[in-house]
């Protein structure tokens, strides 16, 4: 696969600064600035090496179980009147996208010589990824992850145990994602010399955004590649995915955001409604703001204290977007919706009846809107599906329609 | 010459005690009687912590004064009203130390021209990339006589200490060890890097910061630079004070 082609020059990639538009950058105190200038410096290199494309492929093919299939998800389809495939992420090994960036990343910091690995993880799924690439190549793992999540996603929590990685509680503010990601930077500032901070979503300081996106832009790859063989047509109509800090949609437009003809729509979590206070549509709620080290759009209060977010799925909890997300929201390139967090659950539950896959909650967001789109019957729609419902079943059966709280 | 941090450097080249405090905390009318005090127990700096949610460089003791501060009702606006007749009675220099976001979100502009009007004689924003505000913002700093003040680490490079050196004005804040604010990290085995600063005779003159709590510390840190920071410690002295004028005298006195 072609990871680190050159790009520069599009108007939906990185320029030479670390920027989409006005998006993005590297807002680092100098605490950290060796660290992220060393991966600024050798990112693209060492993912042009033909030796790491080689094993970063056989991995993703032997390990991984890639390509990830591309469903045509028939009863759906007549359901929304459109012909709809998902592209099913949710069979990778650990269930989810994330595994794509982590071995992508892991071999990175192999050839760093880096012998510590640090990750933040929201919904647990990129702790599990982290921590599963580690336990594949023997390096100590931590993963940061909010005590609210630690509750919420209980059966990841045991997993990364299992896996060999200490889970930290992250108990300052929102004790969610975004504090999670505060405290593995911290890690990061004391140790700067041993240790890489995976990081889980197309986020933080460049050049994360952009070695995130390229690590997932396999998704894009074989969704062009698995269309033309089905339709004989490489570009879909439209790309849905769910974005919490856009690791997931980033890999599933990368090979469309030059193709004009592909409508791309992102899909924010609205929680209990965009404007119930209890919200993660961040384009809908944000400002021009920091987090992270990246500028972007992010939700924050009239001081310019980063807010709260809230939303029933952990992995989208989060109170900004990556940079890239930030720029096709503002240049109209993408659209963007959101889905409450009742909406996500009946459209878990309808996956679950229609194709029998329970898709995760994360993914549900992005199902949960079809009904939105105006769909015509010649329709191509790729759904990505960026994970499996595993993780979220407590939350699922407490939730059923006519469950009033007892046990199942 | 008519910046204070200058003023003060030009009589004073040795033990320069610069002590960091939240503003708003521990109460958020304590702003000024916290800096009052600091002065007539004889501190040669303020430097003002403007609180942010998420400060990611520092650790529990000052994120958790920085939530109480902003719990407390302080902001950007609140603070420049509390400073509006600082000059009536702080003679001090004092610095605005704090992350960018809630700066950018108030306008760069109008925070010199605040801090300018108000009698602030410098700032560090730890998350303003040089390179950016080389080319965006320096023109506005200056313009205002506000002095940025830049961070050096043990890790970073001649090469980019004498890039800093040329940019930052005041001084040079040099942090003691790779870490967030508050971790103990021995200052003892520091010595080789602040010989090394040392040697290298640069033009700003360079506080130690990052690890200070007492006398010793302090001494340890000033042997080979102009003088150092307290932050965390004085934090948790304040934390725990029930009188605060007897818990600062009593702070100094422990560290002069
Ligand atoms: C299954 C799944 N989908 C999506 C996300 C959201 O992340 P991103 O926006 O980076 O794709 C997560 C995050 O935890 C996830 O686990």
């Amino acid at each position: 696969m072609k990871i680190a082609e050159n790009t520069f020059g599009s108007k939906y990639h990185v320029d030479e600064k670390g920027f989409y538009g006005r998006f993005g950058g590297a807002y680092i105190p100098e605490m950290l600035y060796p660290n992220v200038e060393e991966l600024q410096r050798n990112y693209l290199a060492i993912l042009r090496d033909p030796g790491f494309q080689e094993e970063f492929d056989q991995l993703l093919r032997d390990y991984v179980g890639r390509p990830s299939p591309l469903y045509f998800a028939k009863r759906l389809s007549e359901k929304y009147n459109a012909k709809i495939y998902l592209k099913r992420e949710d069979l990778n090994h650990t269930g989810a996208h994330k595994v794509n960036n982590t071995i992508g990343q892991i071999l990175l910091a192999k050839r760093l010589g880096k012998t510590r690995i640090i990750a933040e993880t929201g919904a647990g799924q990129h702790g599990v990824a982290t921590a599963t690439v580690c336990a594949l190549m023997g390096l100590e793992c931590v993963v940061y992850m909010g005590s609210i999540d630690i509750k919420r996603q209980a059966p990841n929590v045991a997993r990364m145990k299992m896996l060999g990685a200490t889970v930290v509680p992250a108990t300052s503010g929102s004790q969610t994602l975004k504090d999670a990601c505060n405290e593995a930077i911290r890690d990061w500032i004391n140790n700067p010399v041993n240790t890489h901070y995976i990081l889980g979503t197309a986020a933080g300081p460049h050049p994360y955004p952009d070695m995130v996106t390229r690590f997932q832009s396999v998704i894009s790859e074989e969704i062009k590649k698995q269309l033309l063989e089905k339709t004989g047509k490489a570009n879909p109509d439209y790309v849905v995915a769910c974005i919490g800090g856009g690791s997931n949609a980033a890999g599933a437009y990368y090979h469309f955001l030059d193709e004009p003809d592909v409508k791309l729509v992102a899909v924010e979590a609205g929680g209990k409604g965009v404007h119930s206070g209890h919200s993660a549509a961040t384009t809908q709620l944000g400002k021009l703001g920091i987090i992270h080290a990246s500028k972007t759009l992010l939700m924050q209060t009239e001081d310019g204290q980063i807010t709260e977010p809230y939303s029933i799925s952990a992995g989208l909890d989060y109170p900004g977007i990556g940079p890239l997300h930030a720029h096709l929201y503002e240049t109209g390139r993408a659209t963007f919706l959101n889905a409450t967090d009742d909406e996500a659950l009946q459209a878990a539950y309808e996956l679950t009846r229609l194709e029998g896959i329970i898709p995760a909650l994360e993914s549900s967001h992005a199902l949960a809107k079809l009904g939105q789109i105006a769909l015509k019957p010649d329709d191509v729609v790729v759904v990505c599906l960026s994970g499996r419902g595993d993780k979220d079943m407590e939350t699922y059966i407490r939730n059923l329609p006519g469950n009033t709280g007892g046990n199942v | 010459m008519s910046n204070r941090i200058d003023q003060l450097f030009a009589g004073k080249r040795k033990g320069v005690l610069n002590i960091y405090c939240t503003a708003g905390f521990p109460e958020l009318n304590d702003t000024l009687p916290v800096m009052k005090a600091l002065q007539q127990n004889g501190v040669d700096i303020i430097e003002l912590g403007m609180p942010f949610s998420d400060p990611l460089a520092d650790g529990p003791v000052i994120q958790d004064s920085s939530t109480r501060a902003i719990s407390n009702g302080m902001s950007l606006k609140v603070l420049f009203e509390q400073l509006k007749n600082l000059r009536q009675e702080i003679h001090v220099p004092v610095l605005l130390m704090g992350y960018l976001n809630p700066v950018l979100l108030y306008g760069i502009e109008n925070f010199c021209k605040k801090c300018a009007e108000v009698g602030v004689d410098g700032a560090i924003l730890p998350d303003l990339p040089m390179d950016e505000y080389e080319s965006e913002y320096k023109p506005v700093f200056e313009k205002y006589g506000l002095h940025l003040v830049f961070l050096v680490t043990p890790e970073t490079s001649e090469e980019r200490i004498r890039k800093i050196d040329s940019v930052s004005k005041g001084f040079i804040y040099a942090v003691s060890s790779s870490s967030t604010t508050g971790t103990d990290k021995n200052m003892g085995h520091q010595q080789a890097y602040f010989e090394r600063l040392e040697s290298l005779k640069l033009k700003n003159p360079v506080l130690i910061g990052f690890g200070i709590k007492d006398k010793a510390t302090f001494d340890a840190a000033t042997a080979h630079s102009n003088g150092g920071v307290i932050g965390t410690a004085f934090i948790r002295a304040l934390e725990q004070a029930t009188n605060l004028d007897s818990a600062i005298q009593q702070f100094i006195a422990g560290v002069k």
